[in-house]
């Protein structure tokens, strides 16, 4: 009982202050990226045709990056060509499909839930993890928000073992064809009103495994997504700022 | 007796396809039966197409030689399965029936392992519907029938925030008798996605093939095409994998004694390693960017350089991290407790862990030594491990204890090799790759042995590509060790072998 006291003594306090304090990421920590502008048509076509996951595209003469395709490749081909930089900027959480698709204009970040939802889950959210193909990068970094340094408990968010209990689901992996219907039962299972969130690039557009035969390249339109958290896999922090945004709590 | 001259050769040759002779069935049969009976083990067993059937590669492994060993057969439609007498290739066997519809006459659980359309439009041979993708569980399982007997299904969807997979208990009362596992959930199709690669994208899905292993499967394919290319890395590009790799068990193992502790209900140390697990993830970031360390090693090499300021602050930070981290390890393997659960819960024999070719932690906690960096390894390593770990029996405890003095071995090694980085290039660009060749690549992942094949056409593009993670084989030894627990023990178990779904899945 004293060993366990005067070690407990010596562990300390880990718990964050996120997110009344921003949180330190290492250096070479890959965020945000942001198009370097006015590049003539010939740059955007070398930079479209180098990203083997087809997350840059060039729209109306101007180059988009579709951030919930991006992988934040530490070697990114488009990166070396000059056409985009990478940020420091881990906030990168969206209510939807569009806003995830970047130009030269601010990144829209997620907004707060209506009123109603607000008024249902903005002091408690019981979410039932799914993965569905995900690689357990992204079930690992969900799994370490249950830890002391983000204690996600302290802003009534908890994961739930039965759908039953959730209020929403939030799905990883490009799902998988032998995980779809498993997806649709689960969904099935959570009681109306229902959250759906998808985390990493996998749920979002297939990640590294898009265009598989074997792959639904995510989410898609199986289920209608209220939260889209970019990454491969998200940032603890990227995920934890999404799910705060959701809630209205910063 | 038919028996072939055996093509040996070290870890990180390339071997010419045409100096390996295709044999007879039998003379394969026989020259294999009769290396296993011997000092060799199955690392990898699998089969490519061509217009006159399916070609068969067996690799094996000598550990105490440091040497490999490849043999090559042909057949058509079926063969005597090599399972009975050789009960380490049993799902090597099913993997090729579901993937070229070969039937492995006299294979004694013959199911699909998963569930996908055969690769070449053979029949299938479990009469389903060539049309339609076959349903994931859909198999026949094992029963056990009587009064009192009683069935648990698990899964695929478990309650934890964990991957899919499916559970079948026989139970009677608390008492199992049966488990068996039926995966393919995960199934992405990786290996046919790499065929005619390398492809710009082939790496990524190498990243994500285990995302808990991310540096153990990139090592394992760099290696294949550095020896297809007869590239060597700078001796300062393997020390910086050699730590990532470090890295990558720390967090891993320490996250696995917190999860154990934290089956067994002492909140201590599952919570102080719950946070520890994190700040090993950020070690790797420090040096990649990632917590997962991807995009840190790439072929030829690795991609980011350790500057003296980054080898002073990892040093800081691991000083101080080994100190909490054994802090809380050591709390619950003093406490009667945790140790009265650990102690004699989950068995796995010796002689079950070696004949079912188990791999890693789990072998060497069953008083297996398999480790790949003691065997097989690359870059003159070898003088540079000297903490080959094993236990002998084979229980949760034992599993742990792996662990643990491997968590003290990994902070050593760490520290060892960021006080000794040489200067050198961190990345030699590779040439083409050989045409018609074959290379083998060994890493010993956090759970085991990572092991990759490659198989060049021709042109000197991947005709074949073989991954076989650590879980593939150990997943057999899981359902092993449940067998006369209580179905109670069943999380505990699984905490101590903590294996990849998708892993296992590809």
């Amino acid at each position: 009982m004293l060993h366990i006291l005067s070690e407990r003594l010596r562990q300390g306090h880990r718990t964050g202050k996120f997110p009344q304090q921003e949180p330190t990421l290492s250096e070479r920590f890959r965020g945000l990226p942001q198009i370097t502008p006015n590049l003539d048509q010939q740059q955007q076509s070398a930079a479209v045709a180098s990203c083997p996951f087809a997350a840059v595209q060039s729209v109306a003469g101007q180059l988009q990056i579709d951030v919930g395709r991006c992988l934040f490749c530490a070697d990114c081909p488009v990166a070396e060509l000059g056409a985009l930089e990478f940020s420091h900027d881990y906030r990168l959480a969206t209510r939807s499909r569009d806003d995830l698709l970047l130009g030269d204009e601010t990144y829209r970040l997620a907004e707060k839930l209506n009123k109603r939802m607000l008024k249902l889950f903005g002091r408690s959210l019981k979410l039932r993890q799914l993965s569905a193909g995900g690689c357990n990068a992204c079930e690992a970094d969900l799994n370490v928000l249950g830890t002391l340094v983000f204690d996600l408990g302290r802003f009534g968010i908890q994961f739930v073992a039965s759908p039953r209990h959730a209020d929403g689901i939030m799905v990883t992996g490009p799902v998988t064809e032998n995980m779809r219907s498993a997806l649709l039962d689960t969904y099935a299972a959570i009681p109306e009103p229902k959250l759906v969130i998808a985390s990493g690039a996998c749920a979002i557009g297939g990640g590294p495994f898009r265009d598989s035969p074997e792959t639904n390249n995510g989410i898609g339109d199986l289920l209608p997504v209220d939260l889209y958290i970019p990454g491969c896999p998200p940032h603890p922090y990227t995920a934890l700022d999404g799910l705060l945004r959701l809630l209205n709590r910063r | 007796m038919n028996r072939a001259k055996l093509i040996s050769f070290h870890h990180g040759a390339c071997v010419p396809l045409t100096e390996l002779p295709c044999l007879d069935f039998p003379t394969f049969r026989e020259s294999l039966l009769e290396e296993v009976a011997g000092d060799a083990r199955i690392a990898s067993f699998f089969g490519h197409p061509d217009a006159d059937g399916v070609n068969l590669y067996a690799v094996l492994a000598h550990d105490w030689q440091g040497k490999l060993a490849l043999l090559h057969t042909r057949v058509q439609n079926s063969f005597p399965s090599l399972t009975p007498e050789c009960p380490q290739l049993h799902l090597f066997e099913r993997e090729l029936a579901e993937q070229y519809g070969l039937r492995p006459e006299g294979h004694p659980w013959l199911k699909p392992v998963r569930f996908h359309q055969n690769w070449i439009a053979a029949a299938d041979i479990w009469g389903r519907d060539p049309d339609l993708h076959p349903i994931p569980g859909d198999m026949d399982f094992y029963q056990v029938a009587g009064e009192e007997v009683h069935e648990v299904a698990v899964g695929p969807v478990h309650a934890g925030v964990i991957e899919p997979g499916h559970f079948r208990f026989q139970c009677h009362g608390e008492k199992v008798m049966n488990l068996e596992i039926s995966l393919g959930f995960q199934h992405r199709g990786i290996e046919q996605m790499l065929i005619g690669g390398p492809h710009p994208a082939s790496i990524y899905q190498l990243e994500a093939a285990a995302g808990d292993t991310s540096i153990g499967h990139t090592i394992a394919y760099s290696q294949v095409l550095e020896s297809l290319s007869t590239v060597e890395p700078s001796p300062r590009a393997y020390a910086v994998r050699a730590i990532a790799l470090e890295l990558e068990r720390l967090a891993n193992h320490v996250g696995d004694i917190g999860a154990m502790t934290g089956d067994v209900g002492y909140l201590p140390t599952s919570s102080f390693c719950g946070r520890l697990r994190g700040d090993y993830l950020n070690l790797m970031a420090d040096l990649c960017g990632s917590r997962f360390g991807r995009g840190l090693v790439r072929p030829g090499g690795v991609q980011f350089d350790l500057n003296p300021e980054l080898v002073d602050k990892l040093l800081q930070r691991l000083s101080v991290l080994e100190t909490e981290t054994r802090g809380a390890i050591e709390l619950s393997f003093d406490s009667p407790s945790v140790l009265a659960r650990f102690e004699g819960t989950g068995v796995l024999s010796i002689d079950a862990a070696e004949e079912l070719g188990l791999v890693g932690v789990v072998a060497r906690a069953s008083g297996l030594m398999r480790d790949a960096r003691l065997h097989h390894p690359l870059g003159g390593r070898q003088k540079l491990f000297d903490a080959p770990i094993i236990e002998t029996d084979g229980d949760v405890f034992a599993r742990g204890n792996v662990r643990r003095r491997e968590i003290y071995a990994s902070h050593r090694m760490i520290r060892e090799a960021l006080q000794s980085l040489q200067s050198g290039e961190n990345r030699i660009p590779l040439g083409p790759l050989a045409p018609d060749s074959l290379a083998v690549s060994l890493c010993e992942g956090w759970r085991g042995e990572v092991v990759h094949v490659g198989l060049t056409d021709g042109q000197g593009q991947l005709a074949r590509y073989k991954i076989v993670d650590p879980s593939f084989h150990n997943w057999a030894g899981m359902t092993m060790v449940l067998r006369g627990e209580q179905i109670s023990d069943f999380p505990l178990c699984n905490k101590s072998f903590n294996l990849s779904y998708c892993g296992f899945d590809l």
